[in-house]
């Protein structure tokens, strides 16, 4: 199944799902040391994000948490891609800074037919994803 | 988002690699909020400064785009992590130092003029009404929006450096007049006087209002120093990017029906909220934002012949304290004890397990001593503040 999105960030990856209907933070809110979420009573508290196709419907909290990605990325600890139900300024400028690849807007709701542990492939570049 | 030649150019990577990924990030924001168009801009802040939220990757990421990034505006810095000159003196450890000088360095490759202040328009860096700018940092948003009459988004501290090697932001939101336009009155019915009064004011509406744009009545008078703690506190707590106070502000808007009132009990509820119950206190800090010259002079003023009984800083901008200087207000407060910060602040500065209780006049301040720093606080008067200096306790007058 082959699904369309919209571009935020170039690239491909392919990887397991971890979904969450809550957003992140990913200053203050992420370990860039680990890729463990850490913001209390998150429903990804204590789930590493680590080489993981990241799904969640936006960012929040501070602008420096696009250095945070960019210092995950570095580390080695970054989520392989990204999807989000709508883009807002914080991951997207930490996804294209940082070279991850990320869609947002599917034509279909990625909580409704998106599962935690699942297998996909991202092309950010063409805007579209493929569930193994 | 349509792309001139010359974009598609800088985009495609012709004119050197930080011009490329500065358009990749710019025209993202631009496709992800509907903008039709990139626009020039005039003036430009950057956000981001602070060692302590940079951390390696952020210098790193700096450094990559100062080996061929050079900035095509007037472009300031917000506040580092430490007084670029006197950090020694304010417990700042050699290793945050080192740090802090190579972010500066970067910065400083790229064109930027490195005055570090949350307060641009204080020291030279001030766009007139109308112009198109791109400035992070939320208190200089809201004052230039609101009080200027200029335009910009919040940017993030990359979108704002993005806007600075490029010339260029995305055309949306309040760059755009139908953005502009008020969707709420807020009826204030008691007389404010002072930053920590008006601090309380923004704190109020920020938390009834969040990101809304309010027409705010019944404010009869409100001076530089007192728009510009306003400016931080409705940023703060509420998140708007923009306001507009009748008879103050300079731009247009319609009176929106929906109204909220503030009344005398709310600012007491407000001032009341921000303050713990605690008498002993171990630090003082003033200038959030970064104090004006009338303060600085307001400052010495009440210092002059005293001498302060626990660390107090004044935080402002370098040329602000280089007149300070000139004029003989630096002696007369460092005759005192009190120290000055420049090119820093409380909020940005590593200040956590240093001290255990923060007395300011601004909300701002109290909003972050209490969240990044765990500080207990005392909120009140610059009269209130320096009594609690020199005495050593709080006590407040009001």
């Amino acid at each position: 199944m082959i699904i369309k999105g919209r571009k935020i960030s170039k690239g491909n990856a392919e990887g397991e799902v971890l979904i969450t209907d809550q957003g992140i933070s990913f200053f203050g809110g992420v370990d860039p040391n680990t890729g463990i979420v850490t913001e209390k009573g998150h429903p990804l508290e204590g789930k590493s994000i680590k080489d993981k196709i990241l799904v969640f419907p936006q960012g929040k909290g501070s602008t420096v948490g696009s250095y945070t990605l960019y210092r995950m990325k570095k580390n080695g600890t970054a989520p392989k891609a990204m999807i989000n139900k709508e883009a807002e300024t914080i991951v997207a400028v930490g996804a294209i800074i940082s070279e991850i690849p990320m869609l947002d807007k599917l034509e279909k709701d990625p909580f409704s037919i998106l599962k935690n542990g699942q297998r996909i492939k991202v092309d950010a570049t063409q805007g579209t994803i493929e569930v193994l | 988002m349509k792309l001139t030649k010359q974009e598609e150019k800088m985009l495609n990577g012709k004119m050197g690699d930080a011009v490329k990924k500065s358009m990749e990030i710019l025209v993202a924001l631009g496709e992800i909020y509907g903008a039709d168009r990139l626009i020039d801009v005039s003036s430009v802040q950057v956000a981001g400064v602070s060692y302590d939220n940079l951390g390696d990757a952020g210098l790193e990421f700096l450094a990559d785009l100062a080996k061929d990034g050079q900035v095509k505006v007037l472009t300031t810095l917000n506040p580092a992590g430490m007084d670029l000159e006197n950090w020694k003196n304010l417990g700042i450890s050699e290793d945050f130092a080192k740090k802090q000088i190579q972010v500066i360095e970067a910065f400083s490759k790229m064109g930027i003029i490195t005055t570090c202040t949350c307060t641009p328009y204080l020291v030279g860096n001030l766009p007139k009404f109308g112009d198109h700018i791109s400035w992070s940092e939320s208190s200089a948003v809201a004052f230039a929006n609101s009080v200027l009459g200029a335009r910009t988004n919040r940017e993030g501290g990359p979108s704002a450096l993005a806007a600075a090697l490029t010339g260029k932001t995305p055309n949306y939101g309040m760059h755009l007049d139908e953005n502009r336009q008020a969707q709420i009155t807020i009826e204030v019915k008691t007389k404010l006087k002072g930053t920590s009064e008006f601090g309380a004011l923004g704190h109020v509406i920020g938390n009834k209002i969040k990101n809304k744009i309010p027409f705010i009545t019944g404010i009869k008078e409100a001076d530089l120093e007192e728009l510009k703690s306003f400016s931080a506190s409705i940023a703060t707590y509420g998140g708007t990017a923009l306001f507009h106070i009748k008879g103050i502000t300079p731009n247009k808007t319609k009176k929106p029906k929906e109204k909220i009132i503030v009344t005398k009990e709310d600012i007491e509820l407000a001032l009341k909220a921000m303050n713990d119950d605690i008498e002993d206190m171990d630090f003082v800090s003033l200038g959030c934002p970064h104090a004006s010259l009338k303060e600085i002079e307001k400052f010495a003023g009440l210092l002059k012949g005293k001498k302060v009984k626990v660390e107090t800083w004044i935080a402002t901008a370098r040329p602000t304290k280089r007149i300070a200087d000139t004029a003989g207000y630096t002696k007369t407060i460092e005759d005192s004890g009190a120290k000055f910060a420049c090119d820093t602040c409380m909020v940005v500065a590593p200040l956590k397990g240093r001290f255990k209780t923060l007395v300011t006049d601004s909300a701002k301040s109290c909003f972050y001593g209490r969240s990044k720093n765990n500080f207990k606080m005392r909120v009140g008067t610059v009269e209130d503040c320096i009594n609690a200096a020199v005495t050593g306790k709080w006590k407040s007058n009001a």
